[in-house]
C-alpha cells in the first residue's frame, strides 16, 4: 500500500513541474507565473496604489514622513498578520489571534506593576501566556481534531473573557510605564531619518517577515507547514508528523501574538485591555488580499505583508483625500473579494 | 463611593423627595440594568452603584450588558428577558439609541419604568426619563478652558477634532459641537460633526475612543497639517492615543489637549500635564438616581422630572484642570481624583 502511495505521489508532483509548457499564451503564462509568485499580484497592488495616491495627492502622501507613518500604522496588524499566515497555511484560520495579542500585553503589564516582577520577566511572562494560549488551540486542532475554525472561536472568548477579568479593564498609562517600565514601551522607540520615521516595532515587522519567509521556504518544518496545509495525509504518509507540526505551528502563532502585543504597547503607550478588538478581522483580512489561500498550502508570508501595507495605504490615503471613512471599508471590502477570485483563478493551474 | 456621592447631596434630595421611605420597597421588587458593555470602566461604575443602591434599597437588580459597543441584538434580548421575568423597571444605556425603541416602547406598554442612562434615546421621550451628562455642557466647558487658556493665538488655531465614530452617535456629536461653541466657532447643522466651514479646523477623525485610534487619527490628522496645537478629544483613551502620536513627531509640549469623560486614568493625565482640561461626568449617580426612580414607580407610580430647561435629567458635569482660567469654573485635578471612575 505505502509502496503505491509513493509512486502516485511521485507522478503527480512531476506532472506539476511539466505542464505549463502545454499550455502556451500570454494568459495562461501569467497564471502560471502567478502561481510561482503569489506574492506578485499584492505587491503590483500596493506599487499601483502608492503611485495612485501618489500622483493624486502629490508630496502630502509621497513624503518619507507619511509613507513610514503607513508602516508604524500596519506594524501590529502586520506582526499579528504573520501568526495567522502559519495558521492559514496549514488550511487552518485563527481567530483569536488579536485576543492572545492583548493578553499578553496585559499580561506583560500587570505582571510588572501589580506584582512588581521585574520588567525583562515580565516580558518574558507575556510570551509564556501567548505560548500557551496557542499550544490548548494546537492541541485541539491537532490531537482532538477538532476544526480550527470552532477551536479558536471558542479561545477568541475565553482568552478575551480572560483578559477582561484579570484586568479589570484597568489600562496602565503611558507616564506610569515610562517612569517604572521602560522596557515594555521598547518597541515603540525610533529611528529617524530625513523626515522618515522607523519604529523598532516596524523593524521587527519586517525581520520576522524575512526570517519567517527563510523559514518557511528554506526549512523542513517550514515544508512540513506547507505540506499539512496542501494535504494532510499525503503529507502524514509521506512521513511528517503533522501532529506535532501543527501542533508547533499553533505554538509559534502564539508566540508571534505576544510580539505583537509588546508592540502594541510601544505604538499606544500604555497597556489597554480593549485595543485590537478587530486584530483577527484585520489579519485575515491581510493575509487574504496578500493572495493566501484560506484552503492552505499555498502563499507567500510576504504577500501578507504587501496586503496590510494595501490597506495601509488606502486608509490613510483616503482620509488625507478628506474621503468619508466608511469609502476604505468598502474599498477594502471590494479588495478581499478580487483576492480570492484571482486566488481561485490562479488554482486552476493545478487542474 | 460614599465619597462620591457626598458633593452630589443636593441633587439626590432633590429628586428623592418623593421617593422618601423607599427603603421599605419590598424584597420581590426587582429592576434591570442594560449596558453597552460590562468591561468599559464607565459602565462597570455604573453597575456598581446600581448594585449598592439596589442592595442598600432591598431591590433584587439583574444585570446585562452587550458584547461590544453596539450589539443591539444582546440589548433587545435582555429587554425582553426583564418584561418576561417581572421586572418593575429597566435602566439602559442603548448601543443602538433609534433601533432600541421599539423594545422599550414594549416594556413601557407591559407597566414597566424606561430610563435612559447615559445615552439618550431617538426621541428622548422614548423612556420614561433619561438620567445622564449633559454633554453639550461637557463639551462647552473644555472648548470655553482652551479658548481662554490660548488666549489671542485662538484666534488662530489649528484645530484637530478627535471624534468617536462615522456614524455619529449623539454623545459624540454633542461633545463636538459643544466645544466648537465653547470655543467660538461657528456651528453648521448643530445635529451633526464635519460640516463647519472655520478655517481653524483641520479636520475631523475617528477614534472609537480608545489608544489606538486616538494615535491613528491624530497621525493622520498631522499629516495633512503638521502644525496642528489643539486637539479636540472624545475621551481619556482617544485623548492618550493623540498624545503618543504628538510624542512621537516632538510636539507634545506645545499642543492642548483636551478631553471629557473624568475616569481615573484620565484625571491623572490632566495632573500630569497630558491633557489640559477634562470635562467629568458621573456615571455612579446617574444609577444610583435610576435604581431609586423605580423603587419609586414600584411604591406609588410617580415618574422622575426632568431638570428645569432640559429635557433630561441632568446628573451634573465638572471640568477638571490644574491651570483654571478666568470665566470657567473648575475644580482641581485632586477634586477629580476623588470623584472619578474607573
Amino acid at each position: 500500500m505505502a509502496e503505491e502511495y509513493e509512486t502516485s505521489l511521485q507522478d503527480s508532483a512531476a506532472e506539476i513541474a511539466s505542464f505549463e509548457d502545454d499550455k502556451p499564451g500570454v494568459l495562461s503564462w501569467i497564471q502560471a507565473t502567478l502561481h510561482h509568485n503569489p506574492s506578485l499580484v499584492p505587491l503590483l497592488v500596493l506599487l499601483a496604489s502608492v503611485a495612485g495616491f501618489g500622483l493624486y495627492l502629490g508630496p502630502k502622501f509621497f513624503s518619507p514622513f507619511a509613507l513610514t507613518l503607513i508602516l508604524q500604522q500596519v506594524a501590529i496588524v502586520g506582526i499579528v498578520g504573520a501568526a495567522q499566515t502559519l495558521v492559514i497555511l496549514t488550511a487552518g484560520i485563527d481567530l483569536s489571534v488579536g485576543a492572545i495579542m492583548v493578553l499578553s500585553s496585559v499580561v506583560m503589564g500587570q505582571f510588572t506593576f501589580r506584582y512588581g516582577l521585574p520588567v525583562e520577566l515580565a516580558v518574558l511572562c507575556g510570551f509564556a501566556v501567548g505560548a500557551f494560549c496557542g499550544w490548548i488551540n494546537g492541541v485541539l486542532v491537532a490531537i482532538v481534531r477538532l476544526p480550527p475554525f470552532i477551536v479558536t472561536l471558542g479561545m477568541w472568548q475565553i482568552v478575551l473573557a480572560s483578559n477582561f477579568l484579570y484586568s479589570a479593564n484597568e489600562t496602565i498609562r503611558s507616564q506610569d510605564i515610562q517612569e517604572k517600565a521602560a522596557l515594555l514601551q521598547f518597541l515603540g522607540g525610533k529611528v529617524k531619518y530625513e523626515g522618515a520615521v522607523f519604529t523598532y516595532g516596524v523593524f521587527a515587522l519586517v525581520i520576522l517577515v524575512l526570517v519567517l519567509s527563510y523559514v518557511l521556504n528554506h526549512t523542513a518544518w517550514g515544508r512540513h507547514v506547507y505540506a499539512v496545509g496542501d494535504d494532510i495525509e499525503a503529507a502524514e504518509l509521506s512521513g511528517v508528523r503533522t501532529k506535532r507540526v501543527l501542533i508547533s505551528v499553533y505554538v509559534v502563532a502564539g508566540l508571534i501574538c505576544s510580539l505583537a502585543g509588546w508592540a502594541l504597547i510601544g505604538r499606544i503607550g500604555s497597556v489597554s485591555p480593549t485595543a485590537g478588538q478587530f486584530a483577527n478581522i484585520e489579519s485575515i483580512t491581510a493575509v487574504v488580499i496578500g493572495g493566501i489561500s484560506l484552503f492552505g498550502g499555498r502563499g507567500s508570508i510576504l504577500g501578507m505583508l504587501f496586503g496590510a501595507l494595501i490597506v495601509g495605504v488606502f486608509s490613510l490615503g483616503l482620509r488625507l483625500i478628506g474621503t468619508d471613512p466608511q469609502w476604505t471599508y468598502l474599498l477594502i471590502g471590494l479588495l478581499i473579494i478580487l483576492a480570492v477570485a484571482v486566488d481561485q483563478w490562479i488554482r486552476k493551474v493545478s487542474t | 463611593m460614599i465619597k462620591l456621592n457626598k458633593p452630589f447631596l443636593p441633587i439626590f434630595s432633590a429628586i428623592a423627595l418623593s421617593i422618601a421611605g423607599t427603603n421599605m420597597a419590598s424584597a420581590d421588587t426587582s429592576a434591570c440594568l442594560i449596558t453597552k458593555t460590562d468591561t468599559n470602566p464607565f459602565f462597570v461604575k455604573m453597575k456598581e452603584g446600581a448594585t449598592a443602591k439596589a442592595g442598600e434599597m432591598g431591590i433584587s437588580l439583574k444585570s446585562y450588558a452587550g458584547k461590544i459597543d453596539g450589539d443591539h441584538e444582546s440589548q433587545v434580548a435582555a429587554i425582553e428577558t426583564c418584561i418576561a421575568d417581572g421586572a418593575k423597571g429597566i435602566l439602559i444605556a442603548a448601543s443602538d439609541t433609534k433601533a432600541i425603541v421599539p423594545a422599550v416602547q414594549q416594556a413601557r406598554d407591559a407597566g414597566l419604568l424606561v430610563i435612559a442612562l447615559d445615552t439618550p434615546l431617538e426621541p428622548i421621550d422614548s423612556a420614561d426619563a433619561t438620567f445622564a451628562t449633559d454633554n453639550f455642557k461637557a463639551g462647552e466647558l473644555i472648548g470655553a478652558w482652551a479658548a481662554a487658556a490660548m488666549g489671542d493665538a485662538a484666534a488662530d488655531a489649528k484645530i484637530a477634532m478627535l471624534d468617536l465614530a462615522v456614524s455619529q452617535p449623539s454623545v459624540g456629536v454633542l461633545r463636538d459641537q459643544g466645544f466648537l461653541q465653547g470655543f467660538g466657532i461657528d456651528l453648521g447643522d448643530p445635529n451633526k460633526w464635519g460640516d463647519e466651514t472655520d478655517p481653524r479646523i483641520v479636520g475631523n477623525d475617528v477614534t472609537a475612543g480608545n489608544e489606538e485610534g486616538g494615535r491613528k487619527a491624530m497621525e493622520n490628522l498631522l499629516t495633512k497639517d503638521p502644525m496642528i496645537n489643539v486637539v479636540y478629544t472624545i475621551n481619556e483613551p482617544a485623548a492618550a492615543g493623540a498624545y503618543e502620536a504628538l510624542k512621537a513627531v516632538g510636539r507634545e509640549g506645545d499642543v492642548l489637549i483636551v478631553s471629557v469623560d473624568g475616569g481615573c486614568p484620565g484625571v491623572a493625565d490632566v495632573k500630569d500635564g497630558v491633557i489640559g482640561a477634562t470635562s467629568q461626568q458621573y456615571p455612579l449617580l446617574m444609577a444610583s438616581l435610576g435604581i431609586e426612580a423605580i423603587a419609586a414607580w414600584a411604591k406609588d407610580g410617580s415618574k422622575p422630572e426632568n431638570t428645569p430647561g432640559l429635557d433630561f435629567f441632568n446628573t451634573g458635569v465638572n471640568l477638571v484642570t490644574d491651570k483654571p482660567v478666568e470665566g470657567v469654573e473648575s475644580i482641581d485635578t485632586t477634586e477629580g481624583t476623588e470623584k472619578c471612575w474607573g
